[in-house]
C-alpha cells in the first residue's frame, strides 16, 4: 500500500482522531436520545457504525503479501502491538463474562483476573523473545523444527485447533447475545431449516468477524484490533466511572469500590447471605472455617489460565510480529493494556451488585423497571416471585417464589453473561451507555474471534496444506487456501455456537486447559532444556493433550462411568443439564491440572531415557536464545520461502 | 570472536560467551519466576487472614487478588524487558 510509510509515522495522530470521532459520535447519539430518538435506533447505530469502521480499516490495510498476511510484515511498533494484543486477548469472556463471574463468585471469580494477567509474565520471560527470534509463522512451525518434523507439527496443529475452536465458539456466543439483544433479531424459517433468533444472531455477528480477517490477514487484523481496543476500553470504563461518580461522588471506580464493598457487606448482613457466598469471602465455609476444596479450585484455575495464556497460539503468534527487543517491550504493553480492563472488572461487578441490592431487591414485582422484561425475554434475567414466573422468564425454571408480590434476593435470577451488558440499565443510566457497552462487547468478541480464526486458518493452510500436502504451492494459492479455510471454519463455529449456547467463561476456560496441556511443556522445555529430544517432545505432546482431552470428555459427558472407575475420588455435580464428575472436587474447567503435569512428566522421563538432542539441534537452540545473528535451522526443509 | 550481529551473523557469540550470556539470562528468569510464583499463589494462600485487615474499605486479601498482584505483574514484565535489554547490550547481541 502506498500510504504505508506515512501511516506508520502517523499512528498516534490517526488513532487520536479516531478516538475523538468515536467519543463525538457517542455524545451525539446521547443528544439524539435526549430529543427522543428511540433506543432501538441508538443500538443499531452503535453496532453498525463500529462494524463499518472495522471493515473500512480491514479494507484499507488489505494485503496480498505473505509476510504481511501471516505476521503483519513484522513491522508493528511495540506500543500498538501491545494494544492489538490487548484486544486480541480480551475476548467476550473478559468483557462480558468476567465481571459476571466476579458478580456471582466474588473473591472466587478473581482467579480469572489473576490467571489472565499473570500468564503474561510467563509469555514475557519464557516464550516471546525466543519465538520471535525463531522467526517463522506459526507455533506448529516451532514444534516441527524442534521435535523432528511433521508428526510433531501435526499434533501441535491438532491441539491448536481444539483449543482455538472451543475459544472461537465462545466468542460467537458473545456476539450472538449482543446482536440478539440490541438488534432484536427473531427466529427465521428458511424453508429447509428453521433458525432460532440466537442462531440467526450468531450468523449475523459472524459477518462482522469475516469482513476484518478475510481481507487483509494479520496486518488488517492488527490495525483493526488497535481500533477495537480503543472502543472496548472506553466502553468498559464509561459506565463504571459514571456509577462511581453517582454512588461515591468520585469518578475513580478502581479506588472507590472499597466503599461499595463495605456497603455490599452491610446488605449481605441484613439479607443474611451465608458466609461462603459473601462477596469478599476467601475460601470460607459457612461456619467460618477454611474450605479446602474452594482453595484448591481457585489455585488450580489460576494455574491453568496462566499456563494456557502462555500457550495459546493466537497470542504467541503476536510476538512473531515485532523485533526481539520490541517483543519483550510489547509484552509489557500488552499486559498494561489488559490490566486497565482487568483491574476495573472487580469494580464493575461490585457496583453492579450494589445497584441490584439497592434498587431491585425488595421492590414490588409489578413495578420492576423495563429492562427486567427486555432481558428476561431473551432468557438472561428472571424475576421469579410468582408461581408461574417460568412462563415469562425462562431462567425461573425450578425456582419457586413465595408469591408475595415482592422480589426477594432468592427470587432474582441473572445470567452471568448479562451482568456487564445490563448494568447500565440496572443502574438507570441513559440508553446510550448501554449501546456503548454493546459496541465494546462486540469489539472484544470480534477482535478475539478474528485472531483465533486467523490462527486456525493459518494452521490449516500453512502447516497442513503448505507444509504437509503441497510444499510447492505458490504464494497466491496459499493465501486463497487460507481464506477459503477461514470461511469454512467460521461457518462451522457459528453453527456450533448457535446450537450449543453454553456459557462463555466455561468454554474459554476449557480452551486454556487444552492449550496449556498440549503445548506448554513442549514450548518451555524446547527453549530452556537443550537435552530434550524428538521422542520426549512427542511424548509430552501426546500425553499432555491426551490426558487433558480424556479427562475433559469423561468428566463432562461420562461422569457416572468415571465414578464407577475411580470411586470415592469422584463427586457428581449436576450442571449444564448433565452429571459432571469432579475429581477430588476439582471443577472440570481446570482439567489442565491433570494434562499439564502429564505432559511435563512424559517429556522429561522419555528424554532422560533416550539420547540427548543432537549437536545440530543444540546449536539451533543456542541461536534462538540470542537476539542477534541468524537462526541455524537443523534442516533446510524447515525454511519458509516467501 | 565475532561480537556484532551484522558482520558475522553465523556466530553471534563464542561458546564461552554464550554460556555466560545464558547463565545471566537464566538467573534473571528464575528471579522473575520466583516473584511471579509469590504473587500468583503465595500471598493468596493467606487471603482468609489478610481479609481481616481493611484498607479504604478493601479487605486486604481481596485487594491483593483484585489489584495488588496485577500491578506486580505489569511491573515484572517491564522490569524483565529492561533487565534483559541491559544484558543483551552488554554482550553486544541486541538485534537493533
Amino acid at each position: 500500500m502506498k500510504l504505508e510509510g506515512g501511516f506508520l509515522q502517523n499512528l498516534g495522530k490517526i488513532y487520536g482522531i479516531y478516538t475523538g470521532v468515536f467519543l463525538g459520535t457517542t455524545v451525539l447519539l446521547g443528544i439524539l436520545e435526549q430529543v427522543g430518538v428511540p433506543n432501538k435506533i441508538i443500538g443499531y447505530c452503535f453496532i453498525f457504525l463500529t462494524i463499518g469502521v472495522y471493515a473500512l480499516i480491514g479494507w484499507l490495510s488489505r494485503t496480498a503479501q505473505l509476510g504481511e498476511y501471516y505476521v503483519a510484515g513484522r513491522s508493528v511498533p511495540a506500543f500498538y502491538n501491545g494494544m492489538a494484543t490487548g484486544a486480541d486477548w480480551m475476548s467476550a469472556a473478559s468483557f462480558i463474562g468476567m465481571a459476571g463471574s466476579l458478580y456471582f463468585g466474588g473473591y472466587g471469580g478473581l482467579a480469572f483476573v489473576l490467571g489472565w494477567t499473570g500468564g503474561y509474565v510467563l509469555v514475557a520471560v519464557l516464550m516471546a523473545p525466543y519465538l520471535r527470534k525463531f522467526g517463522q509463522y506459526t507455533v506448529p512451525d516451532f514444534f516441527s523444527a524442534r521435535y523432528g518434523g511433521n508428526l510433531a507439527r501435526f499434533i501441535a496443529v491438532l491441539v491448536l485447533i481444539s483449543a482455538s475452536f472451543t475459544y472461537v465458539v465462545a466468542q460467537i456466543v458473545g456476539v450472538g447475545i449482543i446482536t440478539q439483544r440490541f438488534l432484536d433479531i427473531g427466529a427465521v424459517n428458511l424453508g429447509f431449516v428453521a433458525l432460532s433468533g440466537f442462531q440467526v444472531s450468531c450468523f449475523v455477528g459472524l459477518l462482522g468477524i469475516l469482513v476484518c480477517s478475510m481481507l487483509g490477514g494479520m496486518k488488517a487484523v492488527t490495525w483493526t484490533q488497535v481500533a477495537q481496543y480503543i472502543i472496548l476500553i472506553i466502553a468498559y470504563l464509561v459506565p463504571v466511572v459514571y456509577l462511581s461518580a453517582k454512588v461515591t461522588g468520585v469518578p475513580v471506580p478502581q479506588l472507590m469500590y472499597g466503599q461499595v464493598l463495605e456497603k455490599i457487606a452491610a446488605f449481605e448482613e441484613t439479607l443474611k447471605v451465608p458466609l461462603a457466598a459473601r462477596h469478599a469471602s476467601a475460601f470460607l465455609a459457612n461456619d467460618g472455617s477454611v474450605n479446602m476444596t474452594a482453595a484448591i479450585n481457585y489455585f488450580a484455575l489460576i494455574f491453568c489460565l496462566m499456563l494456557g495464556t502462555a500457550s495459546l497460539p493466537h497470542i504467541l503468534m503476536r510476538y512473531f510480529t515485532t523485533p526481539v527487543r520490541q517483543a519483550r517491550e510489547s509484552v509489557g504493553w500488552s499486559i498494561f493494556f489488559i490490566f486497565l480492563l482487568y483491574f476495573t472488572a472487580p469494580a464493575y461487578a461490585a457496583f453492579a451488585k450494589f445497584e441490584v441490592y439497592q434498587n431491585l431487591i425488595g421492590q414490588q414485582v409489578a413495578q420492576l423497571p423495563g429492562w427486567v422484561a427486555s432481558w428476561g425475554k431473551i432468557g438472561l434475567v428472571g424475576a421469579c416471585d410468582a408461581a408461574n414466573a417460568a412462563a415469562q422468564y425462562a431462567l425461573c425454571k425450578g425456582v419457586t417464589g413465595n408469591g408475595d408480590g415482592i422480589l426477594q434476593l432468592a427470587e432474582f435470577r441473572l445470567h452471568t453473561d448479562a451482568v456487564v451488558l445490563a448494568t447500565p440499565e440496572i443502574a438507570g443510566l441513559p440508553y446510550v451507555i448501554s449501546g456503548l457497552v454493546a459496541a465494546g462487547g462486540l469489539a472484544a468478541a470480534l477482535s478475539t474471534a478474528d485472531g483465533l480464526l486467523l490462527a486456525i486458518a493459518n494452521a490449516l493452510s500453512h502447516d497442513i496444506y503448505y507444509r504437509m500436502v503441497d510444499p510447492k504451492a505458490d504464494t497466491r494459492r496459499r493465501l486463497i487456501v487460507s481464506r477459503v479455510l477461514l470461511l469454512v471454519v467460521a461457518v462451522i463455529a457459528a453453527y456450533v455456537s448457535g446450537t450449543l449456547g453454553a456459557d462463555i467463561l466455561f468454554l474459554v476456560s476449557w480452551a486454556f486447559s487444552i492449550a496449556a496441556s498440549g503445548l506448554f511443556a513442549g514450548l518451555v522445555l524446547g527453549i530452556w532444556w537443550k537435552r530434550t529430544n524428538t521422542a520426549g517432545g512427542l511424548a509430552g505432546l501426546i500425553f499432555g493433550f491426551g490426558a487433558c482431552m480424556f479427562f475433559l470428555v469423561t468428566t463432562e459427558f461420562y461422569g457416572p462411568w468415571l465414578k464407577g472407575m475411580l470411586g470415592d475420588a469422584v463427586t457428581i455435580v449436576k450442571i449444564r443439564g448433565r452429571d459432571v464428575a469432579y475429581i477430588w472436587g476439582i471443577n472440570n474447567i481446570s482439567v489442565g491440572i491433570f494434562g499439564i503435569p502429564a505432559a511435563f512428566l512424559a517429556q522429561i522421563v522419555v528424554t532422560l531415557f533416550t539420547r540427548p538432542a543432537p549437536q545440530a539441534m543444540q546449536d539451533f537452540i543456542d541461536s534462538i536464545r540470542v537476539p542477534a545473528g541468524n537462526v541455524r535451522l537443523v534442516s533446510a526443509e524447515h525454511a519458509v520461502k516467501e | 570472536m565475532a561480537e556484532t550481529a551484522g558482520t558475522a551473523p553465523q556466530q553471534a557469540l563464542s561458546r564461552e560467551k554464550m554460556q555466560s550470556y545464558w547463565a545471566r539470562t537464566s538467573k534473571l528468569m528464575w528471579i522473575i519466576m520466583i516473584l511471579w510464583f509469590i504473587f500468583s499463589f503465595g500471598i493468596h494462600l493467606f487471603a482468609p487472614s489478610l481479609n481481616k485487615i481493611k484498607i479504604i474499605g478493601f479487605p486486604l486479601g481481596f485487594y491483593m487478588a483484585a489489584q495488588g498482584s496485577l500491578i506486580a505483574f505489569v511491573v515484572l514484565c517491564f522490569w524483565n524487558a529492561k533487565a534483559q535489554d541491559k544484558i543483551d547490550e552488554e554482550f553486544g547481541v541486541s538485534d537493533e
